[in-house]
């Protein structure tokens, strides 16, 4: 009956501290593992590197493309309105009177930047995400508290369940769970 | 080895530590949460949520007849256009300051200790605007034509004034509430993800299962979440300085006399920072006592906010002085007469008492006894409080009583409508605060992971 199975996302080993997560990662990258991911409850500096991440990301340059639409935004709005669309002389200011334009400017550049730095942080962590195969396995949300988790997924081209599970049990993990999808 | 220091060891000089000894992950973890998750609320919690209720609705009481009646129902007239709306609105919008001050800056120097204390100074900035932002709109006249502050395609083919501090305000006070916003609820995901995880009923785990999105710790998602909260405290900093900035700008453009000084910015924001510092005393000192928090925040905390309070207090005093050299250097009648009524004129008592909040009170945090005994921080820093008060009354009243001509000076005196509506604000700040601590948690909870010694990685240093 193999076909009700229902299919294997990965396998899962639990660890009691940073370290021991972050030593598994490192020998599951150096036994060639690439499709896996680290659990933590708070942000480990050295995991990425562990798990072979790149380190630098795309945010920063979409936190600066936001601050400079936000920038050349505010600028042309107060620009258009003021010069082209409606001129009027106030207080015998020329029509272009930027340096008065700058609060507005500025603080359209924080805006967008800072919206493109959250909306851009959850797009690309993919959030909202109301379903995830990890959270099936029941001691994962122990994750938010004091445990962490190393799952090799099964999308893995070196996953194999038998092998990969001996793997993990020899990185001396608390439990190895199977997680379905 | 990583070169970080051991944070519960406390510094060398035998300070406190910013955390205390024999905490976990789990311990910390559930301590914070527990306080959330806990079913009803302690008795204090219901009084003080009963009282600050009454007083959101006398706030409304306030502004429904406001609406009915208009501005006429407050105390001002010809020359003091300007009284308690302005007055509150910048005493509620510097009050907010120190909450981005501490989630921000205080993140881009590295100070550990900000970490117990970010979270609810983040809440109070998110209120303190909240109550600001009531102000100018109820103070317009007519609130009901608030949107013509904002560039929008109307009918009447016109825009606003781009060159007029007022509009400057509407962008500077929107965007510092909105992005405050952001890099609170950022802040709350991963700690959103601890409360849906450990809830036991249902409705909770709904509720911040959906507050969390899905978060679930990947390192992926983490590295991301540390890049986009270090630009958004990169952001957010000369964001601060600027909103205060901008605030000061409504009154230095101005031509009224006592109102032009250079000094004005930073002068403001300095003040922001220093009745921000003392609100964030007068909420930790009540909290930690309440819920048993001295493990968390501990005297040293205490200690570092008295500090700042002491520092920012002679930046503040520093400008003080400034204002009374140029009213006598720039050798402007005006200035000089204005400078002269401030301190001896019918509102001099206002002036001396700021004095003596401000300038005198403040300098007992010299002595380290009194930065220790959390009754006197207490009390500090509601003098302070009501020291920042008087600081804008004295700048708005005393300056609009008394311009250029004897024809057109005038008394203010605030009216029942007027303390009625101060009071309800009061009562808006306390009342979102109680239900903050109710429902969320007070303390950042991953990040006081990360300063226990055990969050250390051993063996990959990356130095």
């Amino acid at each position: 009956m193999a076909t009700t199975e229902t299919p294997l996302y990965g396998l899962m080993a639990e660890f009691y501290d940073p370290t021991s997560l972050v030593n598994a990662a490192q020998k599951a990258n150096e036994a060639g593992y690439r499709v896996m991911d680290g659990y933590s409850p708070f942000p480990i500096e050295e995991l990425g590197e562990a798990l072979g991440y790149r380190t630098r990301g795309r945010l920063p340059r979409i936190v600066f493309l936001g601050g400079l639409i936000g920038c050349v935004g505010g600028f042309g709005l107060q620009y258009w309105c003021a010069v082209i669309d409606y001129p009027i002389i106030v207080g015998g200011k020329p029509l272009n009177s930027w340096p008065m334009w700058i609060p507005v400017t500025f603080e359209m550049t924080i805006l967008v930047a800072s919206l493109a730095a959250v909306l851009g942080m959850l797009a690309l962590n993919g959030l909202p995400r109301p379903y995830h195969p990890v959270f099936n396995v029941p001691e994962f949300r122990l994750a938010s508290r004091d445990k962490f988790f190393l799952c090799i997924e099964a999308k893995d081209p070196k996953f194999d369940l038998d092998q990969t599970r001996q793997f993990l049990e020899k990185l001396s993990p608390g439990h190895v769970y199977e997680v379905e999808s | 080895m990583s070169s970080h220091p051991i944070p519960t060891t406390g510094p060398p000089g035998g300070e406190p530590p910013i955390l205390a000894p024999g905490h976990s992950f789990a311990t910390v973890s559930d301590k914070i949460g527990s306080i959330v998750l806990k079913r009803g609320a302690p008795r204090g919690w219901w009084i003080g949520f009963g009282i600050s209720f009454a007083l959101v609705m006398a706030l409304f009481m306030a502004l429904s007849y406001l609406l009915a009646r208009g501005t006429g129902i407050w105390g001002i007239n010809a020359p003091v256009g300007w009284g308690f709306a302005i007055i509150n609105f910048v005493w509620w919008i510097g009050i907010g300051h120190a909450g981005t001050l501490i989630s921000a800056i205080l993140l881009l120097l590295k100070q550990d200790w900000r970490t117990s204390i970010n979270r609810f100074a983040e809440a109070m900035t998110l209120f303190a605007v909240a109550c600001a932002g009531i102000y100018p709109l109820i103070h317009m006249g007519r609130p009901w034509f608030f949107y013509w502050m904002t560039p929008y395609p109307s009918t009447m083919a016109i825009w606003p004034n781009f060159r007029s501090p007022l509009v400057w305000d509407v962008f500077a006070v929107s965007t510092y509430a909105t992005v405050s916003a952001l890099f609170w609820f950022i802040g709350l995901i991963p700690d959103l993800a601890t409360l849906r995880d450990r809830s036991k009923n249902r409705t909770s785990r709904i509720v911040y299962g959906m507050l969390a999105m899905g978060w679930r710790g990947s390192a992926a998602h983490w590295h991301r979440y540390e890049v986009a909260s270090l630009l958004l405290a990169g952001l957010a900093t000369p964001l601060v300085v600027s909103v205060h900035t901008v605030v000061s700008f409504d009154f230095t453009i101005g031509i009224i006399p006592g109102w032009h000084a250079t000094i004005f910015p930073p002068y403001f924001v300095a003040g922001a920072i220093y009745a921000g510092f003392a609100m964030v005393l007068l909420i930790a000192i009540p909290l930690r006592a309440v819920y048993g928090l001295q493990d968390f925040i501990t005297e040293r905390h205490l200690g570092n906010m008295a500090k700042v309070l002491l520092a920012t207090s002679m930046i503040v005093v520093y400008g003080y002085l400034m204002e009374a050299f140029f009213s006598w250097y720039s050798g402007n009648a005006y200035e000089r007469g204005m400078y002269l009524q401030r301190t001896t004129g019918p509102y001099a008592w206002a002036y001396w008492c700021l004095l003596l909040c401000n300038l005198v009170t403040p300098q007992l945090l010299w002595f380290s006894r009194v930065r220790r005994s959390t009754v006197a921080l207490f009390a500090i820093s509601l003098v302070v409080s009501a020291g920042m008060w008087l600081e804008r009354f004295v700048i708005v009243v005393t300056s609009l009583s008394r311009d250029f001509l004897p024809s057109s000076w005038g008394m203010y005196y605030p009216t029942i409508w007027d303390w009625t509506t101060y009071a309800g604000t009061i009562g808006l700040f306390l009342m979102l605060l109680f239900l903050f601590i109710r429902f969320l948690p007070m303390i950042s909870i991953f990040e006081m992971r990360t300063i226990l010694p055990e969050a250390e990685v051993e063996g990959h240093g990356h130095d």
